[in-house]
């Protein structure tokens, strides 16, 4: 394992936690419920945790003096390599709930195999987020079944949702020359390999939500090489914009 | 969802740590007992305050009526000799 193929592994999931952690914190002040304004920043905390972790361990691993903030906040646009499905505005509440259980039920799976990493500090984030993981899918799980099997307003607003998350879908299970190389040593797993696993457990939710998932897609890609949508901007200048008009503040 | 009205207020019991019992700790609105206990794990053990959750529908909670208040609780005001503050607890036996 050479490390820029595990810097690269490792910035590209912190960067997936990060901006779906700040779009979640985002509904902060204006869920549609008092709860829900706890629950999403809680899921939210939770996912800027684990970037945490994963920007202070690639900053480790690049070995060039970068701090954890220097990664989450000075960075340029094209060198943040999330998926794209993050990135995406929140829509509305049923829209950020779909996009979380997509999420969480992949993230859970790939944080289930992460634990038998060959890199132990990665294990280590792993064992950590997998019970994070596996709440937030609880949490989002309970509300695509509550909404989409509700009343004809929060059915088709569901299936709208999931309209529009599909195209976002197939980035989850990409494959390139970086992932097959951390795979080959055993840093992480194998995508395609969680596939079925995945799509089990949305279809299984999808049923009790009257839903039907839309799984074979055309896919958008681009994430990984830094290739965002339109939002990506607006969303970083938010994120940075402390960091970047106060250099090293801390508070 | 905008019409708090339709959503059932449930109370939530907190139980701190093993041997203790559940004790309120507030009330939230969810729409049924799942989305009420999740809602509790949320709201009320955001610090680590709990290792059991118990929420039981606020409609389902029989009150006593603040207008008896005097025949309910006056009486026993009166009767100091039942509170155990003359007997001394043996460390052994613990929390009571």
């Amino acid at each position: 394992m050479t490390s820029p193929v595990l810097f690269e592994t490792l910035l590209r999931l912190a960067d997936d936690h990060l901006i779906l952690g700040h779009r979640l914190s985002e509904w902060c002040g204006h869920a549609p419920m008092l709860e829900e304004d706890l629950a999403m920043p809680n899921i939210a905390l939770d996912l800027i945790g684990q970037s945490r972790a994963l920007y202070a361990y690639a900053a480790e691993v690049e070995g060039k003096g970068q701090s954890e903030d220097d990664l989450a906040f000075l960075r340029l646009e094209k060198d943040y390599h999330n998926i794209l499905m993050v990135e995406r505005p929140n829509g509305d509440f049923g829209h950020t709930m779909l996009r979380q259980f997509l999420f969480s039920s992949f993230m859970a799976l790939f944080w289930d195999r992460a634990q038998n990493s060959t890199d132990e500090t990665l294990a280590g984030i792993a064992g950590k987020a997998i019970k994070e993981s596996l709440y937030h899918i609880r949490h989002s799980a309970e509300w695509v079944i509550r909404l989409g099997d509700g009343t004809d307003e929060s059915h088709n607003r569901m299936v709208a949702a999931n309209t529009a998350l599909a195209p976002y879908i197939g980035e989850l299970f990409e494959t390139d020359d970086v992932t097959n190389t951390a795979i080959a040593s055993g840093i992480i797993p194998r995508a395609s390999d969680l596939r079925s696993a995945w799509e089990t457990q949305v279809q299984t939710v999808f049923e009790q939500a009257t839903l039907t998932p839309t799984l074979d897609h055309l896919a958008q890609t681009g994430g990984r090489i830094g290739e965002h949508t339109e939002d990506m901007g607006f969303l970083l200048a938010q994120l940075q914009f402390m960091q970047r008009t106060y250099p090293n503040m801390t508070w | 969802m905008s019409d708090q009205n339709e959503i059932p207020l449930w109370e939530v019991f907190i139980r701190p740590r093993n041997g203790l019992a559940h004790r309120h700790c507030g009330s939230l609105h969810a729409v049924d007992a799942t989305m009420a206990l999740n809602a509790a794990r949320d709201v009320y053990t955001r610090r680590g305050e709990g290792q059991s959750v118990w929420v039981v529908p606020s409609a389902q909670i029989t009150a006593s009526d603040p207008l008896e208040k005097g025949e309910n609780f006056e009486p026993s005001e009166t009767k100091i000799y039942r509170h155990p503050t003359f007997y001394e607890v043996p460390e052994e036996v613990g929390h009571m």
